[in-house]
């Protein structure tokens, strides 16, 4: 869809909005709806319609299918990492508040990261399902 | 070491849940992934091993996330109900992976194999998961993840129906946990609380309403699908048979029975005893399913050419006799249900590597193409004929054990036709088994198939170590029969 000036110049003028919208929604997670599952999700697409519009390999130079796949394991290390970290500070698994002097300072810094962590996997693995079916060759 | 044991319940889970990610990063080092999983599965049965001992010596143990107290926060709890469940999990989790690296190289692509190993571990983690959680909501979170994790493992058969199968199983097992989920919405309307403990404790006040009622009706068949109780096995006999052999030995000894722990916790620990068998009268509806799910499936498998599709309808019989034991609704049956848990593990996973032996040499396991397969495979078909007697429950294997205490059970009730029914069905075991038998031993390979040599000893040993484990523990009964006694006192008293 390359030829369409409309389209092109739409998606360009959208994607930075769409991008920082996520991040909105991923930020404000924990004292107002969203979170990193929103977030992730609003974020991929922003992806998505750029792929669209310009093309999977285009695309794919931003965000290679093995980087989206990398990125979708560290997403999750970083959740599980922030909840062994409490165990070495003397909380349980996922308690926020020993992870910074302060225990309302930490539970804000805990909630951000895992939310971090769920945001960065959601996206990639959005992306990685739309890369394999936008890659499929026609049988 | 205190550290360790304070937080052995969460480490269960997060053990797995980590190596998960760990694993799939490897993607482009298969051996090294299988390495990193072998590893972590041992360590899983190690954490597995001390929470026994921790709930042995000092009781049941609670571990609350992330600090918040129960019943806001959500809770793991460990009491002598689970800890039988959690130790088969993680015993065949860390069985099966010696076996996996020689069978899943053979059956996996090979840029695959990371995929595959961390799908294994989030299948693992899941299952580990629905055990160890106090929290209704829990359970269904770690049902999906373990069931995601088994479609996509599903698939990764050779065979072109595996995809097929795992859609199949998709679809069943999306259907059962929605209503699982439909169930726990009803509890939390009206109790407004998630956590096991303190819904038994609530749920009395609200029992006599049919809003109740209607959750414990989604409870039970929604479980029921995912135990593959008769009639809603349909999606066990195809995904067990296009499985990757592996996947095939881990998901029999432990999916189904991972489900029946859940339908004991429900209706024995949350709605308890008198709601479920005095007022709703559930063992009037398990008994004649279960008795009809021994006898048709066990049918059915002696038709079959395809023997792991034999032994996977085998499996829903055998599912059948668990829940046979739960509808006597007695301490001796819910007892004779929880060491079948541990004895069928044991005797399918035997069962299921054998013909994993089989397929590795042969490429195939039809009846047919097993003609003569004893005399170039002798270990591999001495290890199925042995579990085989003990899936039949002849004395001095775990099978008799089990099948001992269901007549037990079905006398105390005075149910004898039940008694004679059991003794029955055996018989039909012993003819899908003996099939097998004389196609392996009585006759001739078919003219020009190619001689197989014995499977390779990394396949060959954790074969006889669970054929062994058939034997031993159908000798020494003291250990399962004591865990599963703790366990159905534990069940039987409720939470309260």
């Amino acid at each position: 869809m390359n030829q369409y000036v409309v389209l092109r110049v739409i998606t360009k003028l959208m994607i930075p909005v769409i991008l920082l919208y996520g991040l909105y929604i991923q930020f404000h997670g924990e004292y107002s709806p969203g979170g990193g599952f929103q977030a992730g999700i609003i974020f991929a697409a922003g992806f998505v319609i750029y792929s669209l519009i310009y093309g999977l390999d285009k695309a794919q130079e931003a965000i290679s299918p093995e980087a989206a796949h990398i990125l979708a394991a560290l997403g999750v290390l970083l959740y599980i990492g922030i909840g062994i970290a409490s165990f070495f500070l003397g909380g349980n698994f996922l308690e926020y508040k020993v992870l910074l002097p302060d225990d309302h300072a930490g539970e804000t810094f805990g909630i951000i990261g895992i939310e971090l962590g769920v945001g960065i996997t959601v996206a990639t693995v959005a992306l990685t399902l739309f890369y394999s079916f936008a890659g499929r060759e026609r049988d | 070491m205190d550290l360790l044991i304070q937080h052995l319940p969460a480490l269960q889970v997060v053990l797995p849940m980590l190596a998960a990610p760990i694993v799939m990063l490897m993607a482009r080092a298969p051996r090294l992934a299988w390495a990193a999983t072998t590893l972590t599965t041992w360590l899983t049965l190690g954490v597995s091993i001390l929470l026994v001992q921790q709930v042995l010596l000092h009781g049941s143990i609670s571990y609350h996330m992330g600090g918040w107290v129960p019943p806001v926060g959500i809770e793991y709890f460990v009491d002598p109900a689970n800890i039988v469940v959690l130790l088969i999990i993680s015993l065949m989790g860390a069985i099966s992976m010696p076996f996996a690296l020689r069978s899943v190289e053979q059956e996996v692509d090979k840029a695959k194999h990371g995929l595959f190993y961390a799908a294994f571990l989030l299948a693992n983690c899941g299952l580990l998961g629905i055990t160890i959680t106090g929290d209704a909501f829990n359970i269904f979170v770690f049902f999906e993840i373990s069931a995601l994790a088994s479609y996509a493992l599903i698939a990764m058969g050779k065979d072109r129906r595996a995809v097929m199968s795992s859609y199949q199983y998709l679809v069943m097992g999306t259907v059962g946990t929605t209503f699982l989920l439909i169930g726990i919405g009803f509890m939390y309307i009206m109790t407004g609380t998630l956590n096991l403990i303190d819904l038994a404790q609530r749920l009395p006040e609200v029992n006599d309403t049919g809003t109740i009622r209607a959750a414990f009706a989604f409870l039970v068949v929604g479980i029921s699908l995912k135990l593959a109780l008769f009639p809603l096995h349909l999606w066990l006999p195809n995904a067990y048979t296009y499985a990757p052999s592996m996947i095939t030995v881990f998901l029999s000894a432990t999916a189904t029975k991972v489900a029946i722990y859940v339908l004991l916790r429900i209706i024995f620990s949350v709605f308890g005893y008198e709601f479920s068998f005095s007022e709703l009268n559930l063992g009037y509806v398990l008994m004649p399913l279960a008795m009809l799910g021994i006898l048709i499936p066990s049918i059915v498998a002696i038709f079959q050419t395809n023997i792991k599709r034999m032994l996977a309808y085998s499996s829903v019989a055998q599912v059948g006799y668990m829940i046979l034991g739960v509808s006597f609704a007695s301490t001796l049956g819910l007892m004779a249900s929880v060491v079948h848990l541990f004895n069928h593990a044991v005797t399918k996973a035997a069962l299921f590597m054998a013909l994993a032996c089989i397929i590795y040499r042969v490429g195939g396991v039809s009846l047919d193409r097993m003609a003569g397969i004893a005399k170039q495979m002798p270990w591999t078909m001495a290890a199925f004929v042995l579990a085989g007697l003990s899936l039949i429950g002849i004395p001095l294997t775990v099978g008799f054990v089990t099948k001992w205490h269901l007549l037990l059970a079905a006398l105390e009730g005075g149910l004898w036709p039940v008694a004679v029914f059991l003794l029955g069905t055996s018989l039909l075991a012993t003819i899908y088994i003996w099939k097998v038998v004389e196609a392996a031993y009585l006759k001739e390979p078919a003219e020009g198939a190619q001689p197989v040599r014995e499977a390779p000893m990394s396949l060959l040993l954790p074969t006889w170590a669970l054929t062994v484990a058939c034997l031993y523990f159908g000798i020494d009964t003291s250990l399962p029969v004591d865990l599963a006694n703790r366990a159905a006192e534990t069940l039987m008293g409720g939470y309260l």
